[in-house]
């Protein structure tokens, strides 16, 4: 039944043997150091301060969706920080290895990766960029502030959204920890097929990657379900669908695609799987299989999951170009309709990846028609930002300084793909740096976008500002360096250069390779300016306003700075699209609840901590095939849940005067003076 | 600057009764976007056997319409919606507050999804058998997976059902029981609709490719 693999097994370790421990590679032992010592130094801080009770009580028991989105920024920060190496490694490589006489290093012909090490390296950087950081830092903003735009304690499952982060998090274990044990694949970041089946990729290489999506791609889908029913069923009252924040609104057509699109690279990676456990021939090269069929179902999810994370970051853009301006948004349901528009037509635009696959004209006509007419509502997206800053009061602090850059990008990233969505185009520059360059615009948009969104709702979570000058000099190094490798990149696709090259044949490209590098040792630059501006503000914390500034227009800066655990102390009756600018325009922006309910909250458990553990021990015994792991982590996880559904626990209340006096430590001076003014409307509430 | 309705004397700024929302609802409303994200699995599935239903893709071996019998497809149906009955009347004596009557009806359902999995995998073995195992070719391949895809479905709602007998018995019907009635009622009808489209589309079209 189960597929003969080559090299040694045992039933108690599987195919794990010390052979697997890549310590003769210096790059990796390096590598390795370096991970050790700051594994080290997070631990030994955490047994020094006598953290350990208080990390797995109030982080990694938590089902505070705040708690959970910082934990998924954290992760989706390092991960960022671990594809930027990737990136690093494969600038280098083709800056050194360009022509028969460029030097070897380390066992390479040429540059200093050997190409089988050059391949894990660039698959490795597509999937944590997109999976594992992208979607992290995406998904943690979501949950972050959704609940806060609309009103809402929590998330309408506040353990399903533990579960979520701690599967995704098994996933980005397992990318990790294939840097020391065995390998990563070398089959790209998509699956090349037949290439990545086990004929022709025996390693365990595949099956890392394969298990790493299959299990982060769960976490996300059920995040997808649990924002739509946040969104749906928990709004506040007076919150109908057109008062609803232009966020909330991409996090519903982003969850929508997440919760339709990933189930079929769940589907897809299933069915590779059970080629390569099973010897199942759906993607064989022989025996009936049909290799494009694969490559179909992977961008069928894989171009709706391109739209998953920038339509967020239009999200982050349309709310920072508003507060910034001092003005509400322009084209509020245009922006809606966008939204949604760019999500739908998502779904049939998959085959542009693979123009040249040989599916004819019609097929072909169809698709590029198809793709074109993206670029109708995303223009409207790009027409209603400039118009919301046209007569603005416009303040250029560094949020809006990335959400501007942001547009520029999406111009630069977007007029790109309409040439690429013009088939003749595209035969031309198929698999081309010039593709490579074209989408680094578009991750770029988001990359900035989570920027900008991090320095503006960063005194929202924390309560204290990040450092302007810093950021600034993060935003002017970060967009020096993206300009010093990406324009130097569309001009070698222009040239012909192709993709995923461990060594260039055409010493002409020199030049433009020298000046990625230059660019790379830029964004070097910016990544020091980022940690020197969380170090400086974390030094300083100097407190944040409520409304922290100045200009904010939505719910959530009606709450207080930062956050309590519980966000509203009672639930604000919505009247209008932007109800801050709304209360602040009737002079009620100060306006406190005069009485308090208790609130019912949801418990901690370890339970999701212990179930993605379990997942991420499941996934790691099925790579290297130890079956019994396997089984029994699998198991175990059946029976966690069935023993949970016994669970009579339903959460705590937390009583009236508790919340009465949280809130009177967390209000200033000010506010409480300033509440008494208003108070013919708050006392009237009352009687409501 | 919008202009803004002007606030009265009268105006409500906060909602204190907002926070009690149907809890029911929402997680029946949760678990219908999860079989949404489910059928998307199962039609991708259906995709790639629309594809490899071809005689390129047998490797030389049979193609449904060599094997497959309709009228046994329509008993398997049969069976299948009787259970989804069985279920029905459960859900119909939950109304009454009847805990035998949910659990009679569960138990119906049990067993007639046990009588048609032995038929299903008795095929898939007698199949496997003959030399039509799911490693001879691209073909077989995907219609042992979507067999096995709808039966493992089946085997989670059993798995489900047994642990909801023994709930209904220890603790009524709480909220938290009813809403795992009312989901698992969805999930039940949810893999009898599968079924009768893997029947339509595989059983009564296939031979016709």
């Amino acid at each position: 039944m189960q597929v003969a693999v080559d090299g040694p097994w045992s039933p108690l370790l599987g195919r794990l043997t010390l052979e697997a421990i890549p310590y003769t590679n210096p790059i990796l032992l390096f590598t390795f150091a370096i991970a050790a010592t700051a594994g080290i130094v997070v631990v030994g801080s955490v047994l020094y301060f006598r953290k350990v009770g208080y990390i797995w009580r109030e982080w990694l028991c938590s089902v505070d969706h705040k708690r959970i989105g910082v934990m998924y920024m954290i992760l989706g920060l390092v991960m960022l920080f671990r594809g930027f190496i990737d990136g690093v490694m494969m600038r280098t490589q083709q800056a050194i290895a360009i022509g028969p006489d460029s030097p070897g290093y380390l066992g390479a012909a040429h540059g200093y990766l050997p190409p089988y090490h050059f391949d894990q390296v660039y698959s490795a950087h597509g999937t944590l960029m997109l999976i594992f950081a992208a979607t992290p830092l995406l998904t943690g903003l979501g949950n972050i502030i959704v609940p806060l735009q609309i009103g809402a304690r929590d998330m309408a499952f506040p353990y399903l959204n533990a579960v979520s982060l701690w599967l995704t998090v098994a996933g980005a274990l397992l990318c990790m920890i294939s840097l020391f044990v065995g390998e990563f694949s070398n089959a790209t970041w998509v699956g090349l097929m037949p290439f990545a089946e086990l004929p022709s990729n025996p390693g365990v290489g595949v099956d890392y990657w394969m298990w790493a999506l299959q299990i982060s791609g769960l976490g996300t889908t059920f995040n997808a379900i649990n924002i739509i029913t946040t969104i749906v069923k928990m709004r506040a009252p007076g919150m109908g669908w057109f008062r609803v924040p232009v966020f909330t609104w991409v996090n519903m057509a982003t969850a929508i695609i997440g919760v339709t699109a990933f189930p079929v690279l769940t589907a897809a990676l299933a069915m590779l799987g059970l080629d390569r456990y099973v010897g199942t021939h759906f993607f064989s090269a022989g025996f009936g299989g049909n290799y494009m069929l694969y490559i179909n179902l992977f961008w069928t999810w894989g171009h709706p999951e391109v739209y998953f994370l920038v339509l967020p970051a239009f999200g982050l853009i349309s709310e920072i170009v508003s507060t910034f301006s001092a003005k509400s948004l322009f084209g509020y349901p245009t922006m809606i309709a966008a939204s949604m528009g760019i999500a739908g037509v998502g779904w049939v635009v998959w085959a542009h990846h693979f123009f040249t696959m040989g599916m004819g004209p019609n097929l072909i006509g169809f698709f590029s028609a198809a793709t074109m007419i993206v670029g109708i509502p995303t223009g409207v997206k790009a027409f209603n930002w400039v118009f919301t800053m046209f007569r603005g009061r416009i303040t250029l602090a560094t949020p809006m300084l990335w959400a501007i850059t942001c547009i520029l990008l999406l111009l630069v990233g977007g007029i790109t793909g309409m040439m690429l969505s013009a088939s003749v185009v595209d035969y031309t520059v198929h698999d081309s740096v010039f593709v490579v360059a074209h989408f680094h615009c578009m991750v770029l948009v988001i990359g900035g976008g989570v920027f900008a969104a991090v320095t503006y709702w960063w005194p929202k979570v924390f309560g204290f500002k990040l450092n302007e000058t810093l950021g600034q000099w993060f935003f002017w190094t970060f967009v020096a360096g993206s300009v010093l490798v990406f324009v130097p990149m569309f001009m070698a696709g222009l040239d012909g250069e192709t993709r995923r090259l461990d060594y260039l044949w055409d010493t002409s490209l020199r030049p433009l390779m020298l000046l990625e590098v230059v660019g790379i040792a830029v964004y070097f630059l910016s990544v020091f300016f980022f940690l020197a501006m969380i170090v400086v503000s974390l030094a300083k914390r100097e407190p944040a306003e409520q409304d922290a500034w100045g200009t904010g227009r939505s719910l959530e800066w009606l709450t207080q700075t930062p956050v309590p655990f519980y966000n509203f102390a009672v639930t604000p009756q919505v009247h209008a699209l932007d109800e801050l600018s709304w209360r602040k325009a009737n002079g009620l922006e100060k306006a406190q609840p005069s009485t308090y309910v208790p609130i019912h909250m949801p418990s901690s458990t370890g339970l999701p901590f212990i179930i993605g553990m379990l997942g991420f021990a499941c996934t790691f015994a099925l790579v290297w095939r130890i079956w019994w792991l396997a089984g029994a982590s699998l198991l175990a996880i059946i029976l966690l849940v069935i023993i949970r559904s016994f669970d009579k626990n339903e959460g705590y209340v937390l009583p009236a005067e508790t919340i009465a006096a949280a809130e009177r430590n967390l209000s200033t001076v000010s506010v409480i003076a300033e509440q008494s003014k208003v108070l013919p409307v708050g006392g009237h509430a009352e009687a409501h | 600057m919008a202009s803004f309705t002007k606030a009265g004397a009268d105006t409500v700024l906060w909602n204190p009764g907002a926070d009690a929302h149907d809890t029911i609802s929402a997680r029946t409303y949760g678990f219908w976007l999860y079989l949404l994200g489910d059928a998307l699995i199962i039609a991708a599935v259906f995709a790639c056997y629309a594809v490899l239903n071809n005689p390129l893709n047998a490797n030389g071996g049979p193609l449904g319409k060599d094997f497959l019998s309709a009228s046994k497809g329509m008993l398997q149906t049969f069976i299948v919606l009787g259970s989804v009955l069985s279920y029905s009347l459960a859900t119909v004596a939950l109304k009454r507050g009847s805990k035998l009557g949910v659990s009679l009806g569960m138990i119906g359902a049990i067993l007639l999804a046990v009588v048609f999995l032995g038929i299903g995998l008795g095929d898939l073995a007698a199949l496997s058998a003959a030399g039509d195992g799911f490693a001879r070719s691209g073909y077989l391949s995907c219609f042992f997976t979507l067999i096995l895809t709808h039966a493992l479905h089946m085997g989670f709602g059993i798995l489900w059902m047994l642990v909801m007998l023994v709930q209904v018995g220890v603790f009524g019907f709480t909220e938290n029981v009813v809403a795992r009635l009312l989901n698992l009622r969805m999930f039940w009808q949810f893999q009898a609709s599968v079924w009768v489209v893997v029947y339509i589309y595989v059983y009564l079209f296939g031979g016709a490719h």
